[in-house]
Parts: C-alpha cells; structure tokens; sequence
C-alpha cells in the first residue's frame, strides 16, 4: 500500500491528534498530588472594640447571646439607616426570643463615628442595638477578621468630600461566635426573624 | 399694520408657551418624606416620585431647598458580592406617562449642610427645578429616622 503525499500527511496529524489526546487523558486522570482543598475558613467572631457608652468589649463578653452585625457609618444616608431599621423590626419581632439575640453596628468610619456619636445614632433605631468604634487599626482589624470589604471614596458631593463603600449584608453568629450565615442588604425582617427563630 | 403684526406675534408667542406651562401641571410629585437628622452635621436623605402626565420626557436639573445648602440626587447601589456604595446619580430623565421613584435602597435626595435638624413632625419645602425651566415646589413630611417608606 502506497501513500501518496496527502496522505502521509493526513495520517501524520491523526497520529498527534491520538497521542495529544490520550496524553491530555493521562493527564486528567493522574492522581492530583497536590489537591486545591475548598473549604470556606471558619469564621469566627473576632474583636476588640469600644462600644457607644464608652466600654470596652471584646466577642467573648457575648458568649451565649447570638450576634446579628452589621457594618456601616452614621454619615451613610440611606443603606445604614434602611438596614438599621430592619434590625430594629427584626428585634421587635423576635419578640420573647430578641434577649438571645445581640445586634452589633460597626461602624468603618471611626474618624467621624467616635462612640459618642454611635451614641446619638444607632440608639434612634433601638435600644438593644449596640454600637461599636476603636481605632483605624482596630477597624482595620475587625473587617479582616469579619472578611469584610470597606473602601474610602473621594466623593466632591459628600460630607468632608467622601463616602465608605462596604459590605451591607447583615452576619449572624451563633452563641458561641460561629458565623452561621449572612443576609443580603435588603432581605425583608420578616425572612431574618422567620431564619433565626428556627434556629433558637 | 404694524398692530395687527404684534398682535400676530404676541398670539404666536403666547400659543407656543402654552405647551410649556401645561407642562408644569402635568409633572407632579407624590409620596415625599425625608428621614429624622441628627442634628445638623450629617446628612440625610429625602424621597419622593415624579410622575410625568406630559407629551415630552423631563429632565430634571437641580433641587432646593432651604434646610439643606446642597441637595442632590445620589443613587444607592449594591453589587453581587454584597457591597454597597453611593455615587451621584447622573440624569434623572422622565419619559412621557412614566415615574421614577426616589425610595430607600436606590435613588435619593441626599440633604448635605443642614441648615437646621430634620425633626420628625415637621415639614420643608423642596423645589425640583427642571431643565425645561420649570419649578415644582413640594412640602415634605419629616418621618422618623427609623421610617422605612412614606406614610400611606
């Protein structure tokens, strides 16, 4: 049998397709020796803060008490007091269950938001909300522990010429500090009081 | 001759500012309310919908009002990964027999420089003033801090 030239090339190129092939099923089925373990961190809750009356508070001081949080800056117009208000149903719906329940604003603004003004904020929305501020470095320190995202902006139409953007989904740790899940910003209070009363 | 010429011009004149005045009634504002201050050194946010019953979309171009020395439009957003921001939100351009809403979460009248607190209770007038030149002056109702829509 005699090729002729074409052929020959022809034949040629099913050759490297067979051996490009088995090789690349060589490949897949090999063994992974160093395999990509995929398992989100267990996160806990982690901080050293100064609440609005002026205390210091760290997360073991709410050991047994399930943490709502949420992150936010009192000069936020519209997302910080659209999210505050709901914690605040949320609380007043969980009716004889809100005591197991400690909501925390974090603010990511402590330049502006020393305690004193968390004070005269979060307040406003309800009483059992706590506030919390400390240091650049503290915050600092929370938004990585919370794996959290914030950003300064420079922004001409706002207060001192800039706004934060930040993480506005609510975070609910169980009694013992472990992230259980998070709410997107906007879930509806009945959802959240609905979630967390299943699981008290 | 030279009369019935200038009353040729003042019935044209008057006749092509009809449009312009009809107009103004057919936009209207609806469901305002403004978020409590605390006092006077942060901001808060106004909202409000602005119905447009015209022929030829709207467009608006500033809002005033005394209690705040800036008050502009900014829009609230949040991203798949759950972030939040708010940036100045561009033209506001009402298409005929449509509305656009102001309402928390989205759009909104941010009140910068109080010149007073916003308490709850109280009202002020804003005025939207569009680039067709027309003034809507509204009373907006004060609600608390807490208040999560307009009272029905």
């Amino acid at each position: 049998m005699k090729f002729s030239n074409l052929q020959k090339f022809l034949w040629a190129l099913v050759a490297i397709a067979v051996i490009g092939l088995s090789g690349a099923a060589f490949w897949q089925k090999r063994p992974d020796t160093n395999p990509m373990i995929y398992s989100p961190p267990a996160l806990v809750a982690d901080f050293s803060l100064t609440d609005h009356n002026g205390n210091l508070r760290t997360d073991e001081d709410f050991t047994g008490k399930w943490l709502l949080v949420f992150f936010g800056f009192t000069n936020c117009p519209d997302i910080c007091p659209t999210s505050l208000s709901e914690i605040a149903v949320v609380m007043d719906d969980l009716q004889e269950k809100a005591s197991a329940v400690q909501p925390l604003f974090i603010t990511i603004d402590p330049k502006r938001d020393t305690p004193e003004v968390l004070a005269e904020y979060v307040t406003l929305f309800h009483p059992a909300i706590l506030g919390l501020s400390g240091s650049l470095e503290q915050i600092e320190q929370t938004g990585k522990s919370f794996k959290i995202f914030y950003e300064k902006l420079q922004q001409d139409q706002a207060p001192d010429g800039y706004t934060m953007s930040h993480s506005s989904s609510l975070f609910l740790f169980d009694s013992n500090g472990h992230f259980v899940r998070s709410f997107a910003y906007g879930t509806q209070a009945s959802k959240i009081v609905e979630d967390i009363k299943s699981r008290l | 001759m030279i009369n019935k010429l200038l009353i040729l011009i003042a019935v044209t004149v008057t006749f092509v500012n009809i449009p312009a005045y009809a107009q103004t009634r057919d936009v209207t504002i609806t469901r305002q309310w403004a978020r409590a201050s605390i006092g006077t050194m942060r901001p808060t946010a106004a909202y409000l919908t602005i119905t447009n019953n015209g022929k030829d979309a709207v467009i608006l171009d500033r809002i005033k009002t005394k209690i705040a020395a800036m008050a502009h439009i900014h829009n609230s957003t949040t991203n798949a990964k759950g972030i939040s921001s708010m940036a100045p939100a561009g033209e506001i351009r009402i298409e005929p027999n449509q509305s656009v809403t102001l309402q928390p979460s989205g759009l909104h009248i941010m009140l910068m420089d109080l010149q007073r607190p916003l308490i709850k209770g109280d009202s002020f007038e804003l005025t939207l003033i569009f680039e067709n030149g027309q003034h809507i002056t509204t009373d907006v109702p004060v609600l608390a801090i807490s208040a999560r829509g307009p009272k029905e």
